[in-house]
């Protein structure tokens, strides 16, 4: 009020006082006259006309300073927008000075290399879109626009109801009723995430370079929320691509099919290699001989085989390292209660209705993870900071081993096994001072009515447990991926039941047991056999020389007040000097979101040669590339990522890929090329094959 | 002061002389000082003033922007019913759309179902092109904003153009179609063509997995579809997937415009044997479709094809032309964007498959046409009164009127139109020798074959006077004969008299439903459904430029108008959906296949169902949602009930069979064709 006030005041006040003042003047003169003529007069007007004009010239700046030099610099800004903007759409693709390097695609087609076998891309979670085919009265003109990618735009519309339409059944695992979302089909699916952020863009281009189109490329989008087999029932997903591939295959004179899985699409595809040859109330009825005779070489880029740890901190307090480190650093955002947000209960609360995330859980149990003692990881160095990105050829590795081993066994023994442990302290424990629970202990006691009374409708499961309970989650101190599934079952009890009929991740002891007939292991490497198809390849493709997350220190949540997720990462906890302890998280090599063992032990060792796991013996390789963050921002995302995404613009991966779907072996791009531990933690695993 | 000064003048007047010359020249002075000071002031004032050159400009350019956003901001905090609401504030409640009311009706998904889009309407992108085309990788060329074609208009050309020898991909470029159902739900932001439909199928359930586009590229024939993209058997493939997937309901198929001779060619081509077809046995539509409902479909051809091959424009660009006549053969801009978009369309084996097909027998000859007697202005009558009264009435206008050649579908001149058929004296220009052009040098690089024929070609097309749907043909062989050798390959336009003789195999007889049996699927329904009500081009009034050189050498003669005889800048218009006429659309399913007849030797039920054509009501309804127009029925509330009646298992019978408005049946009798 007081600014306008005086904003008045400038407007009217002064002006009045100068037209006055003006005239008195004009008076002044007349007074010394003695003769006041015509022309006198007539001066005095044009003097005052002139005066009323000053005055309006006067006037005029005055007022710009209040909104018009606002819209001024508005306008000012976007010319110069628009006219960089026009320059910009002017200028050569190319700048002279700037040399873009040549994509892999032209290099090898240049080579000779054309369109031989065709290729399904298989993308992972969280990359594919989703468009909503219907939905509750709240999403009304959304009908088939992109709910999941793109712009994202309706989050900050309308959230409540962009929530409401992305989560699933809590019962069934599908579409709640009245909602329909589904992926959207075609290679639109994924090859951008969000507008700029390229997943499959630059492989596509890069096919494309070499003769690659419509008819020899196909992405086998599939609504990554669901559980694998749900897929299946709901939209036929797997049905598709099995007709796809068919088709393919027949259409382009019988030649194999080169299938490249990312993340999650790995185990999806295991699921469907396995669905593929199974008979048809369950499976899709392709008979034996279907992968033998379709597929050439399944090229798993950044392969979740054996689940990320980064999956059970989602799933345990929907944070992972980044969440974490927000709230570390401004702690008021994320659970401010003033905006009504919760946001992280509402991811939560959306994020365990997809069973998918079931299936990123560690599987293989401490076998392959870990125990309290004992991690296959351990005596490794750790790829904080810039260490990894000078690590020189696979070869001089190799021979380092010995040395850094003996460097890092002086030091403190990281317990990568204890993929949770509540405190810092706890964490590093000799394992004789754990106070052990039996996982039995953990029963609910019901919530009392009170309690609910002050919260919002955000519901998550935690809403139900007591006090107590949460409390002796926290007492138990340490967990394994053994007991991990234990307390998730405890604390996500309904999750876990549904997602359970869908995945499992234990260890097949008799592989020829019946019981793994059925989907709900199929996507697990360790209760699976592959296909009896001795003529194809398999590869593992990852980036290496990112601290990837392995084990969380947590600890409980001091909020009180309202149930608000109980447990939060301990962003206190840091390692010291060089400890892969950063931030309450164990790092250790790998992609930025799969540990090294995750994505290499299958390939290194699970089916190397001929296993129960690879009857047949399919031949496996495993190609490392070693992360080197962009040279410059020119450079967008870099040439060389390493990172779990940004590595499908690598152009070594790209040029592997392309090789391969132009008809090249394993043999003949060059074997395994690895630069990280991979076969030395393989081999301490102690795993039956 | 003044006042007491003013009482006594004439006594100090004298005295005051003199004072009053210092007095006036100092007031000068003054007047002079202050306005020296105004001046000073002023150049101050300049300052502030600068901002009148580019700030105020900036300024303004802010000021819109701000606006605009302020509207926009407002605009997207509006909830999103608010269209709604003004629509029915203004026009009272709208109806619910079909898909709302059917699925109140209690109607779900049960058939699969397949749209085939028609030429133009599908979307094109580029996979692989030359230089100048950088960064357009997997962008639409052809659709979309089409914003392209205004920043690199030779480049766009040179892309979307086709291999001139083998109709194909031209070395170095690869446009290929989009596929899903993005690649025609909308052919530009906001113009919807199949969304639509979708929309209400999505209503009642229907979603990716029980709906397919099945997308081909639209520049090349039929059979290079599956030739370079293995589009014929992506489609098969697909039907067979989702019939198995749908628990083994048999697809309805939803072809459109040019998507009906598609369809009718993958129906002989899914039959016939691997080599030249698909292979999928004799029985093989009979198990995987239960009905083909055809929207808009050019069955026997559009003349708009002729105009658009014999001289690159229709109806809308004549009238283009005719006022502004400058402006599309200007060569101060040195567009000659005719003869461009002609060269394009000319590589484009598929605009050859819509050539009037059947000849004489279907489309009238000199002396006579199916459609004769016809009157335009009946249609408009009926739409604001009752259907009968005026009926009678009409007819009795139309038998005063004259007799309109329709079968006469290039005529040179409107006398030569419009004379009985006996006066023409024609010259055959069958032998006439092609001169050699001139002086070729002035024009630029566009070419087209019209540079080839010379002044003496031009003039023998000119001297024949009189062209019918047969003798097009020999004209379009004549000015344009490597097109047409490229097409003969494809397309067939005849008759057949002996459907059994085996030359009938071939893949060009496919998409002519005069020279094909419909396949032996007796549980089948053809539905064959088209606005009626709009004037459509039917026969065209032409005359030779005089600037032969550069130029198309044939031109609409847009000054040839006759208000009684439908004749209309140069065009002589009929009955239909504004781009085919009711003719082309209605007559198979009228008579062609109607029965047991030769061509549909297993009695495959047709329908004709005819949407009669009334405008929007006002703006807001946008195109319409009874509009018949050949696009704009694709919205069309009854039609779009229809789909979804026999999408969710009804038959032909239930919808309630035949629906006509025109005079289709009357005119199917006149043609004599052995059935």
């Amino acid at each position: 009020m007081a600014s306008i006030l005086r904003f008045r005041k400038l407007c009217y006040v002064e002006p009045v006082k100068f037209q006055s003042f003006g005239s008195q003047k004009i008076d002044q003169k007349l007074d010394k006259k003695e003769e006041a003529v015509n022309d006198i007069l007539a001066a005095k007007k044009l003097f005052q006309a002139n005066n009323k004009k000053k005055n309006y010239t006067k006037k005029q700046p005055r007022e710009w300073r209040c909104i018009d030099s606002c819209c001024w610099v508005i306008g000012y800004l976007c010319t110069t927008w628009w006219l960089l903007l026009l320059l910009y759409s002017c200028f050569p693709a190319t700048l002279p000075g700037f040399q873009v390097p040549e994509s892999p695609g032209v290099r090898l087609k240049r080579e000779g290399l054309t369109s031989l076998h065709p290729v399904v891309l298989v993308p992972g979670i969280v990359t594919g879109g989703l468009e909503l085919w219907a939905g509750k009265p709240c999403s009304e003109g959304l009908f088939r626009k992109r709910l999941w990618g793109g712009s994202f735009t309706e989050i900050f519309k309308r959230p409540s109801c962009w929530l409401e339409h992305l989560s699933l059944h809590s019962e069934t695992g599908l579409d709640p009723p009245g909602i329909r979302v589904r992926a959207v089909p075609g290679l639109v699916a994924a090859d951008y995430f969000a507008p700029g952020y390229f997943v499959w863009a630059v492989l596509i281009e890069n096919l494309a370079k070499i003769g690659y189109e419509g008819k020899n490329m196909y992405m086998a989008a599939y609504d990554w929320r669901l559980s694998f087999q749900n897929t299946e029932i709901r939209d036929k997903a797997l049905s598709r691509l099995k007709s796809k591939i068919e088709l393919m295959y027949v259409t382009n004179g019988y030649k194999k099919v080169v299938v490249v899985p990312h993340s999650m699409g790995v185990i999806y595809f295991l699921h469907f290699l396995k669905w593929v040859e199974t008979p048809p109330p369950m499976g899709g009825g392709g008979g034996p001989g279907w992968c033998a005779k379709h597929i050439k070489a399944v090229m798993n880029i950044g392969p979740a085989f054996l689940g990320v740890p980064k999956a059970v901190g989602n799933m345990f307090s929907a944070e992972g390292k980044d969440v974490a480190y927000i709230r570390a650093m401004a702690p008021g955002v994320l659970d401010s209660e003033i905006l009504g947000l919760q946001t992280l209960e509402h991811v939560m609360r959306v994020s365990r209705t997809w069973d998918s995330t079931v299936s990123l859980l560690p599987k293989g149990g401490e076998t392959i993870w870990g125990n309290l003692d004992w991690s296959p990881e351990e005596g490794h160095a750790c790829h904080l900071g810039k260490k990894g990105n000078f690590r020189p050829s696979p070869i001089e590795n190799n021979a380092n081993h010995s040395d850094r081993k003996s460097s890092f066994q002086i030091k403190e023994k990281v317990k990568c096994g204890r993929m949770i442990s509540f405190g810092k302290v706890e964490s590093q424990l000799p394992s004789s001072q754990i106070p052990s629970l039996d996982p039995k202990e953990f029963s609910r006691t019901s919530t009392p009515d009170n309690m609910k009374s002050s919260c919002r409708e955000v519901w998550t499961e935690y809403d139900e447990m007591s006090r107590e309970s949460i409390r002796k989650v926290a007492e138990k101190k340490v967990y394994t991926a053994r007991t991990l599934l234990d307390l998730l079952r405890f604390v996500a009890p309904k999750t876990m039941r549904r997602a359970e009929t869908h995945f499992s991740h234990g260890i097949a002891d008799n592989l020829d047991d019946p019981k793994y007939d059925h989907y709900k292991y199929w996507s697990n490497p360790l209760e699976t056999k592959l296909p009896d198809a001795p003529d194809m390849e398999i590869y593992c493709l990852y980036g290496v020389g990112i601290p990837t997350e392995r084990s969380y220190v947590y600890k409980l949540s001091p909020n009180d007040r309202c149930k608000s997720i109980p447990f939060r990462i301990d962003t206190s906890a840091d390692g010291d000097g060089n400890s892969c302890l950063r931030g309450g998280v164990y790092f250790v090599d790998g992609d930025g979101s799969v540990p090294v063992l995750s994505a290499g032990f299958t390939c290194a060792k699970g089916w190397r040669g001929r296993t129960r796991f690879n009857p047949s013996g399919i031949a496996t390789y495993i190609r490392e590339y070693q992360h080197k963050p962009p040279a410059s921002l020119l450079e967008g995302r870099g040439l060389e990522s390493g990172a779990h995404v940004d590595i499908m613009g690598n152009v070594a991966l790209i040029e592997d890929v392309l090789r391969v779907a132009a008809g090249a072996s394993g043999a003949d791009i060059g074997g395994d090329r690895i630069y990280s531990d991979i076969i030395r933690m393989s081999e301490k695993i102690n795993l039956h094959l | 002061m003044p006042l007491i000064r003013r009482r006594k003048p004439n006594e100090t007047s004298k005295a005051a002389d003199s004072e009053q010359n210092v007095h006036e020249e100092e007031d000068g002075k003054n007047i002079k000082i202050s306005t020296k000071h105004q001046k000073a002031e002023e150049n101050n004032d300049k300052k502030p003033k600068k901002w009148s050159c580019v700030d105020s400009c900036c300024w303004l350019v802010g000021c819109i922007c701000v606006t605009w956003w302020l509207l926009l901001f407002l605009y997207n905090a509006l909830p999103a019913s608010f269209n709604q609401y003004v629509t029915e504030a203004i026009t009272g409640p709208v109806p619910d759309p079909p898909g709302v009311k059917l699925k109140k009706e209690g109607l779900t998904v049960k058939h699969p179902v397949i749209f085939v889009p028609g030429i133009v309407t599908g979307g094109l992108e580029l996979w692989e092109g030359h230089q100048c085309a950088d960064g357009l990788f997997r962008k639409r060329l052809w659709g979309g904003t089409f914003g392209e074609v205004y920043k690199r208009p030779l480049c766009w050309v040179e892309h979307m153009s086709l291999d001139n020898e083998t109709g194909l991909d031209p070395p170095g470029i690869r446009v290929r179609p989009v596929s899903g159902l993005v690649a025609a739900d909308y052919f530009a932001p906001g113009y919807f063509v199949w969304a639509v439909l979708i929309a209400n199928l999505a209503r009642i359930g229907y979603e990716e997995k029980t709906m397919y586009m099945a997308a081909y590229d639209w520049r090349i024939s039929f059979q290079n579809t599956e030739v370079r993209d293995q589009t014929l058997s992506r489609i098969k493939s697909n039907i067979e997937l989702m019939v198995a997937t749908n628990g083994g309901n048999k697809a309805v198929i939803i072809p459109h415009s040019m998507g009906v001779l598609y369809f009718l060619h993958f129906m002989k081509w899914v039959e016939a044997p691997a080599p030249m077809g698909g292979g999928g046995g004799s029985d093989w539509c009979a198990k995987h479709i239960k009905s083909v409902m055809n929207i808009g479909g050019p069955f026997l051809g559009l003349p708009k094809a002729v105009a658009g091959l014999f001289s690159a424009e229709a109806r809308d660009i004549a009238v283009a032309r005719a006022i502004a006549p400058g402006f599309l053969d200007n060569d101060i801009f040195r567009l000659q964007t005719l003869q461009h978009v002609m060269r394009m369309t000319r590589t484009w084996d598929s605009t050859m498959s819509m050539i009037p097909k059947g000849g004489d027998t279907i489309w009238g000859g000199l002396g006579w046409s199916p459609e004769e007697g016809y009157t335009p202005a009946k249609r408009k009558e009926r739409n604001n009164d009752t259907h009968i009264a005026h009926e009678d009435g009409s007819e009795v206008v139309a038998s005063q009127r004259n007799h309109v050649n329709y079968g006469r579908i290039i005529s040179f001149g409107k006398d030569v139109a419009e004379a009985p058929a006996s006066e023409i004296d024609r010259i055959d220009f069958r032998g006439a020798v092609k001169g050699n052009s001139v002086a070729n040098t002035t024009c630029r690089d566009v070419w087209t074959e019209y540079h080839e024929m010379g002044i003496g070609g031009i003039k023998a097309v000119a001297e024949y006077k009189a062209y019918t749907a047969g003798s097009i043909l020999d004209l379009l062989h004549f000015v344009a004969p490597k097109m047409m050798a490229r097409g003969s390959a494809h397309f067939s336009y005849g008759i057949a008299d002996n459907l059994d003789d085996p030359k009938y195999q071939h893949y060009r007889y496919w998409s002519n439903p005069l020279e094909t049996t419909l396949p032996n699927a007796p549980e089948m329904e053809i539905f064959s459904m088209y606005g009626v009500g709009l004037p459509t081009e039917r026969a065209y009034v032409y005359r030779s430029t005089p600037l032969a050189e550069c130029y198309i050498p044939f031109q609409i003669d847009t000054s040839a108008d006759d208000e009684n005889n439908c004749l209309k800048d140069g065009v002589y218009l009929v009955d239909g959906d504004e781009t085919v006429p009711v003719l082309s659309a209605g007559y198979m399913c009228a008579k062609g296949w109607r029965g047991k007849t030769r061509f549909n030797p297993s009695g495959i039920r047709t329908y004709n169902r005819e949407y009669d054509h009334s405008p929007p009501a006002n703006l807001l309804e946008g195109r319409g949602t009874q509009s018949g127009a050949h696009v704009d029925i694709m919205g069309n509330f009854a039609l779009i009930e229809d789909i979804i009646r026999v999408a969710a298992g009804a038959t032909g019978e239930d919808l309630g069979g035949d629906e006509i408005h025109s005079d289709i049946f009357k005119w199917s009798e006149k043609i004599n064709l052995q059935l």
